[in-house]
């Protein structure tokens, strides 16, 4: 396995960041901002993710072998969701209206 | 010569005896066998099931099940047929005993990963037992919803759970397959001078890692709606049921072709070893294994044409479904100008291949009927879809992965099987398969809907025809049981390399030793050589 150690400190502030994040979830719940309020959300937990995988995945010090299948998964994700989101933002457009009976 | 052929005294067969040395072994070989064994045995149960379902289709009337057991009947089918047969047989059995060998290696990277995914497809194939013998399941292998999460009362959860855990047997397989190809390979064997084969597992591995965990978590939010009532995909309480087939088709589409790559990487060596040739247009053969795991995976929304997607990606997706087609196009003119010139020949494997691309070439094409969104609105969920499928995973993904089995064997066991038998099984499958499913096109654009127990009585001889066709293609493949299990005992010695072929896996004795070669074998010359001397080595001039 790759030998890199982070110091013990690097793991803490992480730690606490994602606390952090997670009151701000819990904080930003209440709050309410219409429509935005999924994409908020959403945002803050991909943040959060992309720390956990970063730091205590230790992606960020792996070879470029694993950020090539780090980067892989995160396109055909990509695919997954964009080609769905085409589904239902598009949904009801360029239909012709039903004939008036 | 061929009669002074031994066996070698000392094989993976006879290392080791007893049941402990087979269940707890990390043999690649041994473990691709117990894989032959379990799948073949799951084969022979899905095929009791489309009998019952042919059977029933004789007639007009719903006489021999009740409607809700035949729902029963085509659901196991299905179920058993897709997660316990042809997702784990070619690269499973076959995949697993050469890979190494044809990669020059002892063992795949993760040997005892190898054995857990067996464990695994055992473990999933017990739950499906127990839904069986609970009283079955009626959802169809698709699970859609709501019908799955919030109407049926069968045995949907254990099933589901069974497809589940038996995913990750695939995920595990396709992960230990890319780490060996990636890191064991012999010394001199670059990426280009890999057999297509294994390029065809490369592909397929890939698919299996990225897809089959979503199909995973979807199949768990069904269980997780029906046991916890969850409003997921139930559109009463706000749910959305088209999420789910958005969810499952983003799996299902690529694992369709988890079943046909590895088939067509076997067509790939047949091919050039019973015409003599390399293969034509290598690389555009390697990479277009590569452009069909990366494209499936953009098509999978023309299963949902009818479901009320929008009718702009309705669109968006029936052009890209075109554009799948390309890969295997090139694959299959490839295919036909390896032969051409080529000192073709017509031993059983090679049948197999010649019926691969006939069946193949018209599933492929209907696929472009089914992408065109009109034509699609007429024929969804008819047979013709039915027929569409099965061209492809019957007579494309079996017959290959038969073919190969017809291939290997002698290196799998050492023996030649009858050729005069095999042969007549290879004609019967062809004939048997036609008969069975060419109706089926008729009977689906004339508009019987599948997955119906009863059907108007004007669709009736064309459905006699489909349940005769059936019955020819049970013969064909009981055959093989019986001259390939002659053959263990009684057949001729095969010795390494009977069929002349240059993949490395043939300079190892047949059977292998446990460790597959002595010494590290090094490659310098490329894929597919066929000139004379091989020939001669082999005792073929
Ligand atoms: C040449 C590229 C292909 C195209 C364009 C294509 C297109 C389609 C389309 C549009 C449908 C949906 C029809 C409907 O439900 O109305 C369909 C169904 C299906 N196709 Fe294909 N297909 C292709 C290749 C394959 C391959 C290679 C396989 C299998 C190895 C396959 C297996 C299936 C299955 C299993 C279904 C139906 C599943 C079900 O509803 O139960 N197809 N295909
Ligand atoms: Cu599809």
């Amino acid at each position: 396995m790759s030998g890199h150690v982070s110091p013990k400190s690097l793991y803490y502030s992480i730690f606490g960041a994602l606390m952090v994040l997670t009151a701000i979830t819990v904080f930003a719940a209440f709050l309410n901002l219409g429509a935005m309020n999924a994409p908020l959300a959403l945002a803050i937990a991909t943040f959060k993710a992309t720390l956990v995988v970063l730091f205590f995945m230790h992606v960020k010090y792996s070879s470029r072998l694993t950020k090539l299948v780090v980067t892989t998964s995160l396109f055909f994700l990509a695919i997954l969701l964009g080609e769905m989101m085409m589904d239902y933002a598009t949904r009801g457009l360029g239909v012709i209206p039903p004939p008036l009976q | 010569m061929l009669d002074t052929l031994k066996l070698p005294e000392r094989h993976y067969l006879n290392n080791g005896h007893g049941l402990k040395s087979w269940l707890l072994t990390k043999d690649h070989k041994r473990i691709a066998i117990m894989y032959l064994i379990s799948i073949s045995v799951m084969f022979l149960i899905g095929g009791l099931f489309a009998a019952a379902v042919r059977v029933e289709l004789m007639t007009p009337e719903g006489d021999l099940f009740l409607a809700d057991t035949y729902n029963k009947m085509f659901t196991m089918h299905g179920v058993v047929m897709v997660f316990f047969f042809l997702i784990p047989s070619t690269p499973a059995v076959l995949g697993n005993f050469l890979i190494p060998p044809m990669i020059g290696a002892k063992d795949l990277a993760f040997p005892r990963i190898n054995l857990l995914s067996l464990y695994l497809l055992w473990v999933g194939a017990a739950f499906f037992f127990y839904a069986l013998f609970a009283g079955g399941v009626d959802t169809g292998w698709t699970f859609y919803t709501p019908f799955s999460s919030s109407a049926s009362n069968s045995n949907v959860v254990p099933t589901a759970l069974g497809a589940f855990i038996s995913g990750f047997s695939s995920i595990l397989t396709g992960l230990n397959f890319i780490v060996t190809i990636h890191r064991m390979r012999a010394p001199g064997l670059t990426w280009f001078r890999l057999p297509l084969f294994v390029w065809a597992h490369y592909a397929t591995s890939l698919i299996q890692v990225l897809g089959t965990p979503v199909v995973a978590i979807t199949i768990v939010m069904v269980a997780v709606e029906r046991m916890f009532g969850f409003a997921i995909f139930d559109p009463v309480r706000g749910g959305d049921p088209v999420l789910f087939q958005h969810l499952f088709w983003f799996y299902s589409h690529p694992a369709v072709y988890i079943m046909i790559l590895p088939a067509m990487g076997v067509i790939s060596e047949v091919v050039s070893t019973f015409s003599r040739k390399t293969i034509f247009g290598y690389s555009f053969v390697a990479f277009s294994s590569l452009a069909i795991a990366v494209f499936g995976f953009l098509v999978w929304a023309h299963h949902l044409f009818v479901a009320g997607i929008s009718t702009y990606s309705a669109m968006v997706f029936s052009f890209l479904s075109f554009a799948v087609a390309i890969p295997s196009a090139v694959k299959t003119f490839n295919w036909a100008a390896t032969l051409y010139k080529g000192a073709i020949s017509f031993e059983t494997p090679m049948l197999y291949a010649y019926g691969f691309f006939g069946l193949f070439l018209i599933g492929g094409l209907t696929g472009l009927f089914l992408a065109t969104l009109g034509v699609d609105i007429h024929v969804h969920d008819t047979y013709f879809v039915v027929a569409h499928f099965h061209y492809i995973m019957v007579g494309g993904a079996i017959m290959g992965y038969l073919g190969g089995l017809h291939f290997w064997w002698p290196k799998l066991t050492g023996r030649m099987y009858s050729e005069f038998f095999s042969r007549i099984s290879a004609i019967l499958v062809f004939v048997g398969f036609n008969l069975t499913f060419f109706p089926q096109f008729m009977l689906g654009y004339m508009g019987m809907p599948r997955r119906y127990h009863a059907y108007p009585d004007e669709f009736q001889v064309l459905n006699i025809m489909s349940s005769a066709g059936a019955a020819v293609l049970g013969v064909g493949y009981l055959l093989p049981v019986l001259y390939f299990l002659w053959s263990l005992k009684r057949g001729e010695v095969a010795g390494p390399n009977p069929w002349g072929a240059s993949g490395l896996e043939w300079q190892m004795p047949s059977p292998p030793p446990t460790e597959n070669f002595k010494e590290q074998p090094v490659v310098h010359g490329e894929p597919y050589e066929y000139t004379p001397h091989v020939a001669r080595e082999a005792n073929l001039v």
